[in-house]
């Protein structure tokens, strides 16, 4: 089933990883696999903020060389950003198996990805410059204190609370996903592609890889391999209702951007909050009651509808 | 242009007013609609607020006010007998499902699948309507005054569906018996596989489903628009007699011509 969430601030800041662990809760009945946040930060120049991880969680509670296997993968990360000449500006571990480094670097973001991930174990979540991409197994509260994400001060997010269906519980198939090799691009997705094969080997020959089996992260590739090639998001988003196959409502961010899509048959739920400050969506209203609780206005987007939003 | 003609199997019965106690259920509460009441959804759970609502009826409440539904799932669901409902608040998904008889009145939105499988009664929303609004709706009246999503009345077999507003794609997919009123536009395909009842529509129509097709209106059919639409304190933005009428073509309907052997082997 799953359930997708997002949200935006309109030229201003807010909490957003509270907020989002709100809605995410209230969705744990739509899948309680695992949860997933996107959050949008304030960017600190060209500085990139690089999540990644180097072990799967139920890979902790198996042997005992792993523990060391994760420090030494951690020390051959390190060196390899060196001889890439990036510099760690910051580091931080969020948990004995993910890591949050600060980095400078303006090479070729690819090649850095492809070197990092070249180490056994390693998987990068995201890049970015505002973008910081949490994903782990358990419900929202579980994650959010895992990775100390009450207080995460930004301006849009959005978020995934996971049914395993056609791929496995774990990080690796978990939302959000992070549009490989493009900075500050991550989506969610709420339903099924039934061209998931033919569009990723597409995508494949034309240089991208997928870390995944899971369909929605194609939806993050396609979307970003069309930006790249000079399309806006919106009309990246009005391409994929047409080449995209099956069920789905996806929701994808960009450093300042929140947008939504629905496929032509509407068969995936989403809810719609607008005001002049917030716009809050999700698969169920009860999320968004969960940051505003009064009475709200509320609508459902339409079959075939894409909606953008910048803050 | 086809005229709409009642054909092949009905599913309406006909009941004769001195079998009346047959319209009432064995475990119905009676209630006096004078003994009024609310209380507080706010920090109940869904079972919790049925069950309150449960208990208020077999104390003989017969108007109830439920305050801060929060958009919760499946409230007010499985009522069966009359009761004046008033809800100050949002629903969410399966509100209002399987009820035979209540009116309700719910001053805010509602989620996927409001008043599916209702018998009778009315149940009339303010703001917006989700997808599938009605579905198999049996009888009543529900009435959305905003926009409404998607597959309204899907399977419906009876009752009447009015929409203020916009409704989605698909709507009136397979559907059996009744009536659906859409004031604004319509989404595509609509009517989709339709055996039987009639849309009308006030707006555009995006497009129309496989063997749906317009219809001429009648007086009738704009004297019952006409009246059912002011019960509610709506119109026809161009006039009921202005709206777009549409029924089965039935170039489907093949079943009833089938040998008994055939259905046989069909079911």
């Amino acid at each position: 089933m799953c359930g997708i969430a997002g949200l935006i601030h309109r030229g201003r800041t807010g909490d957003v990883g509270r907020e989002m662990t709100a809605m995410l809760q209230s969705l744990k009945h739509r899948g309680p696999d695992s949860t997933g946040y996107a959050l949008y930060g304030k960017p600190h120049g060209k500085e990139l903020v690089i999540r990644f991880k180097v072990a799967e969680q139920d890979e902790m509670s198996k042997g005992f060389k792993i523990h060391d296997q994760v420090k030494e993968r951690r020390s051959e990360i390190e060196r390899r950003l060196a001889e890439l000449e990036a510099k760690i500006i910051e580091e931080d571990m969020a948990t004995e198996y993910a890591f949050r480094f600060r980095i400078a670097f303006d090479g070729d973001l690819r090649r850095l990805a492809n070197y990092i991930e070249d180490v056994e174990g390693a998987e990068i979540l995201s890049i970015g410059h505002g973008l910081e991409l949490i994903k782990d197994l358990g419900d929202a509260d579980h994650v959010a204190g895992q990775y100390s994400l009450g207080g995460f001060v930004g301006t849009h997010a959005i978020g995934h609370t996971r049914m395993a269906t056609e791929s496995d519980v774990d990080i690796r198939s978990a939302h959000p996903y992070w549009a490989y090799p493009f900075a500050d691009v991550s989506v969610v997705h709420n339903g099924q592609l039934t061209n998931y094969w033919n569009g990723r080997r597409a995508l494949e020959r034309r240089g991208h890889r997928f870390v995944s089996n899971c369909d929605s992260e194609m939806i993050a590739v396609y979307l970003a391999d069309k930006m790249a090639q000079g399309a806006t998001l919106e009309d990246a988003m009005k391409g994929s209702i047409e080449e995209l196959d099956g069920v789905f409502t996806y929701l994808v961010a960009t450093s300042d951007s929140l947008g939504m899509a629905k496929d032509t048959m509407a068969a995936k739920p989403m809810v719609l909050y607008e005001s002049d400050r917030f716009i809050a969506l999700a698969s169920e209203e009860v999320a968004i009651r969960s940051v505003f609780p009064h009475e709200i206005d509320t609508f459902d987007p339409y079959e075939g509808e894409v909606r953008v939003w910048k803050n | 242009m086809h005229t709409e003609q009642l054909a092949g199997r009905s599913q309406q019965r006909f009941f004769r007013p001195e079998e009346e106690e047959r319209f009432t259920y064995p475990q119905a509460f009676e209630v006096d609609f004078k003994k009024r009441t609310q209380f507080d959804a706010g920090p109940m759970s869904s079972s919790e607020v049925n069950l309150k609502l449960r208990e208020l009826m077999s104390q003989g409440y017969g108007t109830v006010v439920m305050k801060n539904p929060g958009a919760k799932h499946s409230l007010a669901v499985g009522i069966l007998n009359r009761l004046n409902l008033t809800i100050e608040g949002s629903l969410g998904y399966f509100g209002c499902g399987l009820i035979d008889g209540p009116n309700i009145h719910i001053k805010g939105r509602v989620g996927w699948s409001c008043a599916e499988n209702m018998l009778a009664g009315t149940v009339l929303i303010e703001k917006n309507a989700g997808s599938t609004f009605g579905a198999a709706l049996r009888g009543g009246d529900l009435v959305c005054k905003g926009d409404v999503g998607a597959r309204v009345g899907i399977d419906m077999k009876g009752g009447t569906i009015i929409t203020g507003g916009r409704a989605g794609a698909f709507c009136g997919f397979m559907m059996q018996r009744g009536r659906m009123v859409i004031l604004g536009d319509a989404g595509k395909n609509l009517g989709d596989s339709m055996y039987d009842g009639t849309i009308y529509v006030g707006g555009k129509i995006a497009g129309l489903g496989v063997d749906a097709v317009p219809a001429e209106m009648t007086d009738l059919d704009v004297q019952w628009l006409e009246r059912k639409l002011k019960l509610y304190g709506l119109e026809a933005p161009k006039g009921a007699k202005n709206m777009q009428k549409i029924c089965a073509g039935r170039q489907l309907w093949n079943y009833d011509n089938l040998e008994p052997a055939e259905k046989k082997l069909i079911l």
